[in-house]
């Protein structure tokens, strides 16, 4: 199987403080894998480093996609590549409508690999269409980005986005939390649909509920900056009956 | 923001001014200085009747008393070095006067620089339905459209031409709304003014296209004293758009035009601009200086004066197009968006004063700075106690980039009539680095990424500009604000 993302020994922080701690990951196309992890345990800090935002300082290690060391490519590069972020907590971009965002993002990602921008009457239907069913109303891709879109509407958003832009590799920053089961269930299929023998997913969560609907490859477990356990998704299983401390407690035995 | 973001924005702005260049045209110039024989040789270089040269000269000796007294105003929110008036040569016309007839004799150095700037005065403009009195160096070179527009009894010339061929209106209008003792730059205008448009609207007509008239500094130590008045006769309606680009230069140069608008009852006036004068460096050297007096006066009743701005240029710029509205049921709007960076100042808004019954004005004014800039936004509404009902509504938007620019906002809002209501709103925001980085993620560049924003920011007062011209406007946004980018 051919491997899609490497991280080899990462260590990485902000502001001079170390959070990433020495991170080993591998995953192939075809994957999906969940990191699983308590608050604070530097979750979102490996998206972002991933992603390459400029705030975040890598200290040692390397972090391979198609073998190529993407550490030193801009954020956009990377996105251009086929990497693609669902934040956490995304932002809001008001005044620009979110119509206008995604066919500059699309049109972006098209000219990079060389392609002509979309068709404007096929991107419209399209976004219409991917609007409604995942956010439930189409007049929202008239609106600011994100503005005045409620939590879960934001994280319906990001599932949009990342249906439209059709990435290589999606990180997915927490994208069940705030949602109620019928929207889990809605994010999950999306998910699913999109999962193909030449993409792969790393999904972070704390949360057991999501994997039920979306079954991971690998589940991995997160605390302090290392990856303290790995395995397949009966360790989530395990997780959600003991608690992260029962890991810590194997771990350091 | 951690100083290397800060340091990549910075980078990111620092782009060189992409239109910096000078066309080498032969010039007269008049020797530096200003007293009354240089006033003369103005009004005789442009063979002007007795009655203007006495205007001018009488608006000099106020210049001149209010320069005695120190009455050079300094209460903008901007600083620069004291101007030497006397070291301004106040008069610069081509050599070779071209005729009006024919595009072709225009001298090929001018047509090669509108080209090269992007505006080429033929078939495009043509295409465009715009209309172009082009004034380079003072002095008008091109009229295009002339005809058209002259069976239609509308006058679109320069003002020195008005002034002779059509003095009894010039006369009855110029300085009607801006006296020449309004204020110190509008003295110096009145005194020395080299040239500008006239437009006059016969009642009922609508000006089928877009007027429009590009205005260059194109010569050293020149200072620019545009002067353009435009009078839209009852039921008439008219759109104004003025536009620049300047020729790099390291000299500051002194810009003082001075605008006056005429709406009669039922009569409607549109007037667009987009400034984009040489920034000066980093260090705001070569910069223009841009005090500007620009005045409505809605005369009638249920007449209409709309100001649309993209302040992009300029290193100070003073600016407030302000409306008097004086006929019962006016309307004025003001949209601004002005822009600042490097080591720009700018000091604009808008004065909206009611006088009539049921007037109503609207302010949207969107403020953008980044690198060393500083942007004030400098409102004044005045509601007089003849002005039963009027109603003003003010919005004021501020974005800054990066830390190191400033925005202000002094409002000031007199309501002398209980029947009158003003509102007012104001926002602050930043282009912080986590919205620049979701655009980023999704693929676009610094670049694509700030213009999408500033012009989602910008939105509501790009919209009111004409099609072609909201284009490179929003082109011109985006560029005023980054660089090529690797
Ligand atoms: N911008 C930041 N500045 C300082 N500390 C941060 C910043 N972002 C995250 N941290 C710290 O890094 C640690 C990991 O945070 P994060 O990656 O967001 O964890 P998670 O997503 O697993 O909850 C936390 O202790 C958090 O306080
Ligand atoms: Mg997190």
């Amino acid at each position: 199987m051919k491997t899609l993302l490497e991280i080899r020994n990462l260590r990485a922080g902000i502001d001079g403080k170390e959070i990433l701690k020495g991170i080993n990951l591998q995953i192939n196309a075809g994957e999906l894998h969940a990191i699983m992890g308590p608050n604070g345990s530097g979750k979102s800090t490996l998206a972002q480093v991933i992603a390459g935002h400029p705030a975040y300082e890598v200290y040692e290690g390397e972090i391979l996609f198609d073998g190529e060391n993407i550490l030193e490519l801009d954020p956009e590069e990377r996105a251009q590549k086929g990497i693609f972020l669902a934040f956490q907590a995304p932002v809001e971009i008001p005044g620009v409508p979110l119509l206008e965002f995604l066919k500059t993002a699309l049109n972006e990602l098209r000219e990079a690999r060389g392609e002509e921008p979309v068709d404007t009457m096929t991107f419209l239907n399209k976004v219409k269409e991917l609007a409604k069913e995942i956010i439930g109303k189409e007049e929202v891709i008239y609106r600011g980005v994100n503005e005045g879109f409620s939590g879960g509407e934001r994280k319906r958003n990001e599932i949009l986005q990342m249906r439209l832009l059709e990435p290589r590799f999606a990180v997915l920053d927490e994208i069940d939390s705030g949602l109620d089961i019928d929207a889990l269930k809605l994010v999950a299929k999306h998910i699913n649909e999109m999962r193909s023998p030449e993409r792969a997913f790393l999904l972070i969560t704390h949360y057991y509920r999501i994997l039920e609907h979306v079954k991971p490859d690998v589940v991995h477990v997160l605390y302090d900056g290392k990856i303290v356990r790995t395995g397949d998704y009966n360790l989530a299983l395990e997780v959600e009956e003991k608690g992260y401390d029962w890991l810590l407690e194997t771990a350091n035995a | 923001m951690p100083e290397e973001v800060q340091k990549e924005i910075e980078e990111v702005l620092s782009r060189e001014y992409e239109w910096g260049f000078v066309a080498p045209i032969e010039e007269e110039v008049a020797p530096p200085g200003i007293n009354e024989d240089i006033i003369r040789y103005i009004s005789e270089k442009k063979e002007e009747p007795d009655w203007m040269l006495e205007w001018r000269l009488k608006a000099y000796r106020i210049w001149k008393s209010m320069w005695e007294r120190g009455e050079e105003p300094h209460w903008a929110y901007a600083h620069y070095p004291p101007i030497d008036y006397q070291a301004i040569s106040y008069y610069a016309a081509p050599k070779k006067k071209p005729k009006y007839g024919s595009l072709d004799e225009v001298d090929p150095e001018i047509r090669r620089m509108f080209e090269k700037l992007g505006i080429p005065l033929e078939e495009q403009k043509a295409l465009a339905g715009v209309a172009v009195d082009a004034v380079l160096d003072s002095v008008s070179v091109a009229t295009t459209y002339r005809k058209k527009l002259e069976e239609m009894g509308i006058i679109f010339m320069s003002i020195s031409e008005a002034i002779r061929e059509h003095p009894d209106l010039v006369r009855k209008y110029l300085g009607t709304v801006v006296p020449p003792g309004d204020n110190f730059f509008a003295a110096l205008n009145a005194a020395v003014f080299s040239d500008g448009t006239f437009v006059y609207v016969p009642p009922g007509v609508k000006c089928p296209i877009e007027l429009s008239t590009y205005f260059r500094i194109n010569a050293a130590r020149t200072g620019q004293f545009e002067r353009t008045l435009i009078v839209a006769d009852k039921n008439s309606y008219v759109s104004y758009l003025e536009g620049c680009t300047a020729p790099m230069r390291d000299e500051h140069q002194l810009h003082a035009a001075v605008v006056e608008l005429i709406a009669l009852d039922g009569a409607e006036i549109k007037y667009s601009t987009v400034q984009n004068w040489w920034t000066g460096d980093e260090e705001g050297r070569g910069g223009i200086y841009n005090f500007v007096t620009k005045r409505g006066l809605c005369a009638g009743k249920n007449s209409r004066i709309m100001w649309v701005q993209v302040e992009v240029g300029s290193v100070i710029t003073w600016k407030y197009p302000s409306t008097i509205l004086k006929g019962d049921n006016s309307v004025s709007e003001f949209y601004s968006v002005a822009i600042t960076n490097k080591r720009q100042q700018a000091d604009t808004g808008t004065k909206m004063i009611h006088i009539g019954k049921n007037t109503r004005s609207r302010i949207v004014s969107k403020g953008i700075s980044a690198g060393y800039g500083n942007n004030t936004y400098r409102g004044m509404v005045k509601i007089l106690p003849s002005a039963e009902n009027a109603r003003n509504y003010t919005q004021c938007d501020s974005m800054l980039i990066g830390n190191n620019c400033g925005a202000h906002t002094v409002p000031s809002i007199e309501v002398r009539n209980p029947t009158a209501v003003s509102e007012h709103e104001a926002t602050t925001s930043r282009i912080g680095e986590d919205i620049l980085f979701y655009c980023r993620q999704r693929g676009l560049d610094e670049e694509k990424a700030i213009e999408l924003i500033i012009s989602g920011f910008a939105k509501e007062v790009l919209r009111q500009l004409p099609m072609e011209f909201a284009v490179e406007a929003r082109k011109l946004l985006s560029i005023s604000l980054e660089g090529s980018v690797g």
